[in-house]
């Protein structure tokens, strides 16, 4: 649905050329909930600007829903931009319109007729459970309404992309969760391809399917969530399961990461290793986390005795993912 | 001061100063508030930057403010003459006034259109508005109250500028006080003139300011 093919982009900030994108190529499926991560500056909201063009990128080329943005005249790309919601962290709602008047904008510009604005209004309305809120201003609203309206007002040309430009990271974890909550059921409702940019690893973890780690302007690494979770040396795997200081116990015993998602955590595994190896088993800790709607483990063990090496590839084998610390 | 001589010629330097102020501010409006748009539009970080355009437009908008009213009142006789047909009389004076009041209130607007918040601009770029769009239905409605307090502001300084139109005949509540208050030594005259004046400019800037903070849904 949106796809990114070597995107650079760089700005001048006076003197030198800062990289704001290094070649970022990028992939979002149809009804992905695709979440981009990375600290401030690693450019990712240069990423999701350039996918409507707030941004020009300076080379690379950008498709949404088979349409070449990257090539579009002006009003070609305002056609296009109107398929295409995009919400803010600032909400960015105009403060002299009431949250009707606000919905009803993009379709004002899309030429809409009157009447069937109002009736769309009301839809979006009470899709978005503000339906008590019509005419109420923006300072008259809660910072969760707001981003409601914001949401309202991106949807309302039945757009197939929703671009989310932190669009939780003004709000506390409450009403965060509630805009999460409102953006999944959007998703799975209308089909709504979202794409996502956030510093939030818990937003993630929560509404993602897929995800990209942004550093530095490069793409670190993306992929479905739970390939790269099921991957302990993935960024996103430390990130979610932080290695345990790693003080060795016993000079001779080998630390390791053990995750596991899905079937595996229900079975007893490790059990039945350390019945049939000749291993000793420490357990220097683990945690287990709800992802989406699945639950991922990951445990951190150090393991001595002769058979180790068997242990591990016994692991392995049944399907579960062993890092090896040391 | 005999009161019933007076006060005829009052009320008709008032009237004549309401219409030129009048009449000024609206055509300072409609020409100074494309003019302001068009600076803010074409500036920096504008919606359409025109460095050039921008330059040679904020060139003109300086050299018209930096001219002393009076001079601009003299130099602009010939232009006058060819607009209205006479370059004497109230109607008359509405030229200069009008083009004194441009460039400032020009400058007005487009301060006021640069507090929009970026966001907002943005916002309207990303559901597919084009710049005539975002101009009539962003910039101009989120800084309407701006706007009102600068139409209050340019009345007021129209109404300091009219006091000078007596040099071409203009009349005026401004002219009454030259001409008796001080020529004549006719102190009443002056002190009458003075508050219906302070009166003019106050009942502006409070009218100007109710009118502001109700349009504000901030």
């Amino acid at each position: 649905m949106i796809k990114l093919e070597k995107v650079s982009k760089s700005f001048n900030d006076g003197k030198a050329a800062v990289h704001a994108l290094h070649a970022v190529s990028l992939e979002v499926g149809a009804g992905q909930i695709y979440g981009v991560v990375g600290t401030s500056g690693a450019g990712k909201s240069t990423l999701i600007r350039c996918v409507n063009r707030l941004e020009v990128p300076e080379s690379g080329r950008i498709w949404v829903d088979g349409e070449e943005i990257t090539a579009l005249d002006p009003a070609a790309l305002r056609k296009a931009r109107q398929g295409m919601g995009m919400i803010f962290q600032q909400f960015n709602l105009l403060s002299q319109r009431t949250s009707a008047e606000n919905i009803a904008y993009p379709l004002e510009i899309a030429g809409v007729p009157k009447t069937e604005r109002d009736g769309r209004v009301k839809e979006l309305l009470n899709l978005v459970g503000l339906e008590n809120k019509a005419d109420a201003y923006p300072a008259q609203l809660s910072g969760g309404q707001k981003q409601r309206v914001g949401i309202a007002r991106a949807l309302a040309n039945h757009p197939k992309v929703l671009l989310s430009d932190e669009a939780t990271s003004a709000l506390d974890p409450t009403t965060t969760d509630s805009i999460l909550e409102l953006l999944v059921d959007l998703n799975q409702k209308l089909g709504l391809t979202i794409l996502l940019i956030t510093h939030q690893m818990e937003v993630v973890k929560k509404v993602c399917d897929h995800v990209a780690i942004l550093e530095n302007g490069y793409l670190l690494e993306s992929g479905a969530i739970f390939d790269l979770i099921a991957d302990p040396s993935s960024r996103l795997s430390k990130a979610f399961f932080p290695p345990i200081q790693e003080v060795l116990l016993d000079p001779s015993a080998i630390q390791a990461a053990i995750t596991f998602l899905g079937d595996a955590a229900d079975e007893p595994i490790l059990a039945s290793m350390m019945r049939k190896f000749d291993v000793d088993v420490n357990f220097l800790g683990g945690n287990i986390q709800q992802i989406g709607r699945r639950r991922v483990g990951q445990l951190q063990v150090e393991l001595k005795g002769d058979q180790v090496p068997e242990a591990l590839t016994y692991l392995q084998q049944r399907g579960l993912r062993v890092e090896v610390r040391k | 001061m005999n009161i019933g001589e007076w006060l005829p010629r009052l009320w008709q330097a008032s009237l004549t100063t309401v219409y030129m102020v009048g009449v000024s501010t609206l055509f300072t409006v409609v020409f100074g508030l494309p003019l302001g748009v068009l600076l803010m539009t074409t500036g920096e970080n504008g919606l359409k930057t025109r460095p050039v355009l921008n330059r040679v437009l904020g060139f003109v908008v300086n050299l018209a403010r930096s001219l002393p009213f009076i001079i601009l009142l003299v130099v602009l006789i010939p232009f006058t003459r060819a607009v209205v047909g006479t370059s004497i009389g109230p109607t008359a004076t509405i030229v200069p006034l009008t083009l004194a009041a441009v460039p400032f209130f020009a400058r007005v607007v487009e301060s006021s259109l640069r507090e929009v918040p970026r966001g907002l601009i943005e916002a309207a770029q990303s559901m597919g508005s084009s710049d005539w769009q975002t101009v009539r239905k962003v910039l101009i409605p989120e800084s309407l109250p701006g706007l009102i307090l600068g139409v209050a502001l340019t009345l007021i300084s129209l109404v300091g500028y009219s006091a000078m139109a007596g040099a071409v005949g203009g009349g005026g509540l401004g002219d009454l006080a030259i001409r008796y208050g001080y020529q004549r030594y006719e102190t009443e005259v002056m002190i009458v003139t003075v508050v219906l004046l302070l009166i003019l400019v106050q009942g502006v800037q409070l009218l100007g300011d109710r009118l502001a903070a109700k349009v504000s849904k901030k």
